[in-house]
């Protein structure tokens, strides 16, 4: 049993107008076994609020923490968090030309476990997690990302979801550009890594779509940078009937 | 085209890619430094070889296999400029009139050779070396011929290869020199009617390599691919000069230069030249240098020079990058767990692993990347 707190979390970025306010004070708290949705308009913070947990070097953490069973992830390195048990799915995954995803998954298996895979089942379990999203055993000699089609690149990160089984895992709008059959998969897979013992998810999207196949206990609607309304699955019905509109302050 | 049209054409060039080349030493001054072909090089530590210094070394040489080609050696006076060669600066004129005698690998007529050849030149001492050697590939014939130098040396040398009509040729040279070793090489390359010329450029070792690798055609339909690797490390300066002059229509050439540079003073230098003649019409040529810097106090520098006399062209292209390691592929990899160094080594392992992925010889490839591995683990261990 564990538990993901984010607290009065604020975030900036850099910019060529000096720093801009990205977060500015968001709350919530996901136990295993939850799924909680992040929905909102496009520049509400919602992937700010995936990267700044995971650690990205781009983000400021200027206020609040972030804690994961009580230890501060802020003050850990992008990888200690990792090891803590943090995951990210990232919307654009990044190309590491040279790198098998075979030779990859396996440095960081053995990075997370403090050993390495056993050998015997280690080739199954990796090809098993690509025959689960639909891609070829193959796929573990290409190099990471490169060359993968965007829907490929989705279904990739979710098989080392599968395959590195972190405690949390945060999809950043893991079903942006994909299909309604890459769709299915993708959503199949999420949903298995959450049936196991003592998950929790952080299901980050624009769209209300995936919702029908992953179903979240709480929903939250990001607006400038706050939650401005957290509910459970009929907020997500709500905003597929009338949209974001009734969150946005109207402008003055 | 005849041949006497396509001469006509060849005069008319006044690209400074193309200077007056001649045998006489006397015809090329001492370099001060400042010239546009020398203005990167350490001249002080090329130990005189730029000079007037007396070559009274040797390498030894040690032939690792024996596939069927013949080797022997031959008045240079019958040989040498026998791929269109002609010095063009100071050290291949003095390394060629230096010597009386040449090395000739014959790769025979039609020889379909399976089993590369592999010379491997080892230096014992700083005396300077000339040395000269031509490499033949018989009409559509096929061989790879790997030149490896190693220990030390002082060495000016000059590597003609004729590439006969409709032939392949690898040609993989491995500068793994002790550190303390300074060479000044060239290499000619000759591209007969539809043949394939493929040179494997690596270098690893010595306190100086400049190696100067120029391509020409000899009739239409020739391709020719260079790749090179290196790894520069502290106080090592790299330099490869290419130049590939396309002096025949419907001819391709593909440049791929990699390389990493660690510690204080790692210097390397990449100068990619390419002209497109005017009767090269029908030509495709793409070039491209990229450079790793993997700590503070290193110098890559990357010129990239194409020069079209003709529009008439199915491609040209060039790219030239150099920079430190990618945020965003190390907060990728991280993001998984692994540690800021191990993101760092697969990054560059991957780096150099997509060119060796290009070799296109399996014996070869797996050495290469247990060097690569092997550089790795003696940089970047100690550093990052």
């Amino acid at each position: 049993m564990s538990t993901l707190e984010i607290k009065d979390l604020q975030v900036s970025v850099d910019t060529e107008d000096g720093a801009k306010e990205i977060l500015k004070g968001v709350t919530l708290t996901i136990k295993s076994g939850e799924t909680h949705a992040i929905m909102g308009p496009n520049g509400s913070g919602k992937s700010t609020t995936a990267y700044s947990i995971a650690g990205h070097p781009k983000y400021d953490i200027t206020g609040g923490e972030v804690l994961l069973d009580g230890e501060n992830v802020l003050e850990m390195s992008v990888d200690e968090r990792a090891r803590a048990g943090l995951f990210l799915a990232m919307q654009y995954p990044v190309e590491v030309p040279g790198v098998s995803m075979a030779n990859f998954l396996r440095t960081a298996k053995t990075a997370l476990d403090g050993e390495a895979p056993k050998l015997r089942t280690w080739v199954k379990d990796v090809n098993g997690a690509l025959d689960r999203m639909n891609l070829d055993p193959a796929f573990s000699q290409r190099s990471v990302n490169e060359g993968f089609s965007g829907g490929e690149k989705k279904r990739a990160e979710i098989a080392q979801l599968d395959v590195l089984d972190p405690k949390f895992a945060i999809l950043d709008e893991i079903d942006s550009g994909l299909d309604i059959d890459a769709l299915k998969v993708v959503s199949d897979g999420i949903n298995d890594y959450v049936a196991r013992e003592a998950k929790g998810l952080l299901l980050i999207t624009h769209y209300t779509r995936i919702l029908r196949y992953v179903k979240p206990d709480v929903v939250h609607v990001f607006v400038d940078g706050r939650i401005a309304e957290s509910g459970g699955p009929e907020l997500a019905e709500e905003l597929e009937a009338t949209g974001y509109e009734r969150f946005i302050p109207a402008k003055a | 085209m005849t041949a006497e049209v396509v001469e006509q054409a060849l005069e008319k060039v006044e690209s400074h890619l193309h200077p007056e080349g001649s045998f006489d030493v006397d015809a090329h001054e001492v370099p001060t430094g400042r010239e546009e072909i020398w203005r990167f090089t350490p001249l002080k530590r090329l130990r005189g070889l730029h000079q007037d210094v007396e070559f009274t070394g040797a390498l030894k040489a040690t032939r690792q296999t024996e596939p069927g080609l013949t080797v022997e050696t031959v008045p240079t006076a019958d040989v040498r400029g026998v791929s269109g060669f002609v010095p063009t600066d100071r050290i291949a004129a003095r390394a060629l009139s230096a010597v009386a005698e040449s090395t000739l690998v014959t790769v025979p007529v039609e020889a379909d050779l399976a089993e590369p050849f592999i010379v491997t030149l080892t230096g014992t001492s700083a005396d300077p070396v000339a040395e000269h050697v031509v490499i033949r590939a018989g009409r559509h014939s096929r061989a790879t011929v790997v030149l490896r130098y190693e220990g030390t040396a002082t060495l000016a040398d000059n590597v003609e290869i004729v590439v006969e009509d409709g032939a392949q040729l690898t040609v993989v040279s491995v500068d793994d020199w002790a550190d303390d070793a300074v060479r000044a090489g060239h290499r000619h390359i000759n591209v007969g009617r539809d043949a394939q010329f493929k040179h494997v450029d690596i270098t690893f070792g010595g306190d100086v390599v400049r190696n100067d690798t120029t391509a020409e055609y000899a009739g239409p339909g020739g391709s020719v691919e260079m790749l090179g690797l290196y790894f520069a490390d502290e106080g090592q300066h790299i330099e490869h000069r290419l130049f590939v002059d396309h002096t025949a229509p419907k001819t391709k050439s593909h440049v791929v230069y990699k390389g990493a540079l660690q510690g204080q003073g790692a210097h390397t230098v990449w100068i990619g030249n390419v002209l497109i003649r005017k009767e090269a019409e029908g030509i495709e040529t793409y070039e491209e240098n990229r450079n790793l810097v993997l700590s503070d106090g290193c110098q890559a520098d990357s010129v990239p020079n194409l020069e079209i006399e003709t529009g008439e062209i199915e491609g040209a292209g060039h790219a030239s990058a150099t920079a430190r390691f990618d945020d965003e592929q190390l907060f990728y990899l991280r993001s998984r767990g692994i540690s800021e160094k191990e993101a760092q080594r697969l990054v560059v392992h991957g780096f150099f692993n997509d060119l060796i992925r290009q070799v296109g010889v399996p014996e070869l490839e797996e050495s290469l990347a247990a060097t690569v591995e092997a550089e790795l683990a003696k940089n970047v261990a100690g550093v990052l």
